[in-house]
């Protein structure tokens, strides 16, 4: 062998080691962010912090209870006000749409999941905020669900496209109206799929903090009303780490773990529920 | 007439009740006007950006752009610290992302054991779920302090005399290096998810053909799978920019917000994103509200463009019949 | 060999006989002096964008027996026979021309809904196509259950007769509820014909039903043909040439989108009049 193709060799072993450095330092955050959420938070959850509202700041103790309800009372207005029309937009462009037509919806909704969520705040803020004389957990729902509405969309479609044109003919053929079988053989076949896109679409808008730091607002007491402010367990994450006192940081870290494994939770259920799709 | 009568047990086809036309018209519609909501979504945010900005457009024309002052008392406000801030610090991620991700791009098509690949991409998809307030709370009490201590300290102390890293740093370590490095490893998942999607669309008559003519797996790589996949890896890039230049609260945690332009990386800034985030629940004035509308909306069409840009690059590599697991 | 499929073929397929009574006569009382006909095919042509896929064919296809219709893979069988239920026209750019008879009424006219012929003119499609998500009972009743009908026990009884029909009912009366998909190959595709039947349809159009299946499960299918053809008309394409002896009674072979030949089964094979046909039954070609 010559010493060319030993270097030749020399090389590719050296840059395939590249690659798994490479690889290693992009898991390595995820590690550390771990690591620091288990060591700070875990110590920090007790049952005062799941059953009690904060306390005045300054003062030790307090939970975020109103927050955890919060980011899920939020997670579903955004669900309620997103999905309908995330799937039903997505419907058209798997079931009607001309070519044309359908390059653009796609292009659009590709841009508009491109527009940083805090615009979504902005929007939301002087459509929703101003009118109503208030910060609202309305304002913040709706926020939420223009975020979840391009991601339905886009989900939803890549879905229902996959489901063979084979049932769609079947359905046709036994003289079924277009609408019925897209609501009761393709929706249902592709289903889990569906189910899959939205709990992604909740995974993200979970840990979203920015488009409703001017719209939810936050808030240290219990909501009662969806024209109220109502406190979020992103929003009180990021005062408590501003924060100048110790205790709430450290609830900081208790609130980011419990957030964590409510993405997570979801994340997963989405691996269950496409591992049993490749099963069956 | 081909039609149906109406009786409740139909004992032929011809028997069942008569489809209502109306049904497939409407259900079109309705889903139509549902899919055409992202068209009004888009004319909606431009709306509403523009009419809040409007005062702002009106009073400081484009002298905003470069005007580098930002004093809310005397109602002298500039955007330039925070376009400059945004820019540096997107920058700064994609310098570290891009390669980190393209490597790991690499190792998960052509080297990673098979065994290796599935897990690998799962733990990809779960950086990508952290929320941004997490990497801010993490950023702020884990990796700042570090970066103080450690490497701008030491940077400090031996390249001081090269602008990009001249002091006095900050105690905390909140700087647009610090953004900058917590950005890029909000990138991470994307470009290298995009990148692993475009490298798994190299045809594998590339490699094949490649590795015919005696090629070292890197000649390969280089050869066959980066010099095809080029445009596609741009692309990625650059929806990794657009990322980058919306990253609002983690970014908002640790750059320290000042609005000051600084030739040194070490020195604290601001970008577009985390000074709507600090500033617009509390604006004092119409003024400034309509400031920080219009700098919404510098966000908005540059993070457009840049996105309008990745779409096409990644679009032109999209070849059909290709496949890799 | 039936009279009424004889007389039908003595009458030349481009010269079409005047139309026949309209009406429905039980399968027992055939006539044998005049066939009822099922379709009456009048100068239909059919284009998807700027090919023609059908030229100007004319077919009367006899009521209450099978006929096959053969030729070699593109010559437009498929097309002809979606174009009977007004399937070809989910294809994005298919046109017609001429008429499509049905008891003396256009299936093209004006007021004429699609999904009304659809159910008159029951499908079976080449891969069997059961819907994946629905039981086997779901997957028979569902004609009937998203076209309006609710009766329970008038669905049960479709169900049992329907599955009878397909031959189906002893292999699956206890597993009703299992997923459609659960059964073997010929077993889906008989469920298939089955959820065709149970909507009652008047005529089937079978579009190479068995092409999927092993020889037994074909013969089982083939079997279920010769039962189904005392109370329906049966429209079946297929590439096979035994397959297509041994069914119908009648045989039309298309060629590059005519229609070149139509008779007698018998007629088609042993004594074909046109030398084309000849060439592609002796298999010369195709």
């Amino acid at each position: 062998m010559s010493h060319h193709d030993q270097y030749r060799k020399l090389k590719s072993t050296f840059m395939s080691v590249l690659a798994v450095f490479c690889a290693l330092l992009v898991v390595l955050p995820l590690i550390l962010v771990f690591f620091y959420l288990l060591k700070m938070g875990f110590s920090s959850l007790n049952l005062n912090f799941f059953t009690k509202v904060p306390t005045a700041a300054g003062e030790n103790g307090g939970g975020m209870a109103n927050a955890i309800v919060g980011t899920l009372e939020l997670m579903g207005l955004a669900l309620i006000m997103g999905v309908p029309l995330g799937l039903l937009g997505g419907i058209f462009l798997s079931e009607h749409g001309s070519e044309r037509t359908n390059g653009w919806i796609r292009f659009g909704a590709d841009v508009l999941n491109g527009v940083p969520s805090i615009v979504w705040g902005m929007a939301c803020y002087t459509l929703v905020v101003v009118p109503m004389g208030g910060y609202s957990a309305f304002a913040g729902g709706l926020a939420l669900s223009f975020i979840m509405v391009p991601l339905v969309l886009r989900t939803t479609e890549e879905v229902l496209v996959l489901v063979p044109h084979a049932y769609r003919e079947a359905g046709l053929a036994l003289g079924i109206p277009h609408w019925k079988i897209t609501v009761n053989i393709v929706l249902r076949t592709a289903f889990k799929g569906i189910v899959t896109g939205v709990l992604l679409g909740l995974g993200r808008v979970a840990g979203e903090t920015a488009p409703i730091l001017f719209t939810a607002l936050g808030s240290t007491s219990w909501n009662h009303s969806l024209k109220e402010p109502i406190a979020a367990l992103p929003i009180q994450i990021y005062y408590y780490a501003i924060s100048p006192f110790e205790d709430q940081n450290r609830q900081a870290w208790a609130g980011a773990l419990v957030l964590i494994v409510i993405v997570f939770l979801l994340s997963t259920s989405v691996r269950m529920i496409s591992n049993r799709r490749k099963r069956a | 007439m081909i039609t149906a009568s109406n009786p409740s047990l139909p004992a032929t086809a011809a028997d069942l009740p008569e489809p209502k036309r109306w049904g497939d018209r409407l259900f079109k519609t309705i889903t139509f006007l549902s899919a055409a909501m992202v068209g009004v979504g888009f004319l909606l945010v431009a709306y509403v950006l523009i009419q809040g900005a409007w005062p702002a457009i009106k009073l400081y024309g484009w002298s905003f752009l470069s005007n580098t002052h930002w004093n809310p008392v005397t109602d002298n406000y500039g955007a330039l610290p925070f376009i400059v801030g945004t820019l540096v610090t997107s920058l700064i991620a994609l310098l570290i992302a891009v390669p980190l991700s393209v490597g790991t791009a690499i190792f998960l098509t052509d080297l990673a054991p098979l065994w290796m690949r599935q897990p690998l991409t799962s733990v990809i998809e779960m950086l990508a779920a952290v929320p941004s307030v997490i990497w801010g709370l993490w950023g702020l009490f884990v990796l700042m302090p570090w970066l103080h201590d450690v490497p701008y300290t030491w940077l400090n102390k031996h390249f001081s005399f090269i602008p990009l890293f001249a002091g006095p740093i900050e105690g905390s370590g909140a700087c647009i290096l610090t953004a900058g490095i917590i950005v890029a490893i909000m990138i991470l998942p994307i470009v290298t998810s995009v990148s692993r999607e475009i490298l798994r669309s190299v045809p594998d008559l590339q490699r094949e053909a490649a590795y015919g003519l005696g090629a070292t797996r890197w000649e390969v790589t280089r050869i066959a799978v980066l010099s095809y996949a080029r445009r596609g890896l741009m692309g990625a890039a650059v929806l990794g920019l657009g990322r980058a230049l919306g990253e609002t609260m983690a970014v908002t945690m640790v750059v320290g917000n000042s609005p000051k332009i600084h030739a040194s990386l070490l020195q604290p800034g601001w970008t577009l994103a985390s000074v709507i985030a600090n500033q617009f629940g509390e604006a004092s004035g119409e003024i400034q509200r309509s400031v920080l509308y219009e700098i919404g909306l510098v966000l908005v069409g540059v993070t457009i463009l840049v996105n309008i840009g990745a779409l096409i690059l990644i679009k032109s590599i999209e070849t059909p019949g290709s496949r890799r697991t | 060999m039936s009279d009424q499929a004889k007389s039908v073929a003595d009458s030349s397929p481009s010269a079409p006989t005047p139309a026949p009574q309209p009406g429905s006569a039980s399968p027992a009382s055939m006539p044998s002096a005049k066939a009822e006909v099922a379709f009456d095919i009048q100068d239909l042509s059919i284009f998807y964008g700027k090919t023609q896929a059908i030229k100007n064919v004319h077919l009367q296809i006899p009521a209450m027996s099978v006929t096959a219709i053969i030729g070699p893979s593109g010559c437009g069988k498929s097309t002809a026979l979606r174009a009977l239920n007004r399937m070809h026209e989910l294809t994005p750019g298919a046109r017609h021309t001429g008429k499509i008879l049905m008891k003396g009424e256009d299936l093209y006219g004006p007021h004429v809904d699609a999904t009304v012929v659809r159910r008159r003119v029951g499908m079976v499609f080449q891969k069997s196509n059961p819907f994946p998500t629905l039981s086997i009972s779901e997957n028979v009743l569902v004609g009937l259950r998203l076209n309006g009908v609710r009766d329970k026990a008038f669905l049960n009884q479709r169900l049992e007769e329907s599955l009878r029909m397909s031959a189906l009912w002893d292999e699956v009366k206890d597993s009703l509820n299992r997923p459609g998909t659960s059964l073997s190959g010929g077993q889906q595709q008989r469920l298939c014909i089955a959820r065709a039947l149970a909507v009652r349809p008047e005529i089937l159009l079978m579009d190479e039903p068995c092409s999927a299946l092993d020889p037994i499960a074909t013969a089982k299918v083939e079997e279920l043909i010769h039962a189904l053809k005392s109370q329906y008309t049966v429209v079946i394409v297929t590439h096979n040439m035994q397959q297509a002896a041994r069914v119908s009674e009648n045989t039309a072979f298309f060629y590059m989108g005519s229609l070149i030949e139509f008779g007698p089964t018998e007629q088609i094979f042993m004594n074909p009049k046109n030398p084309q046909t000849e060439a592609y039954v002796s298999g010369r070609f195709g």
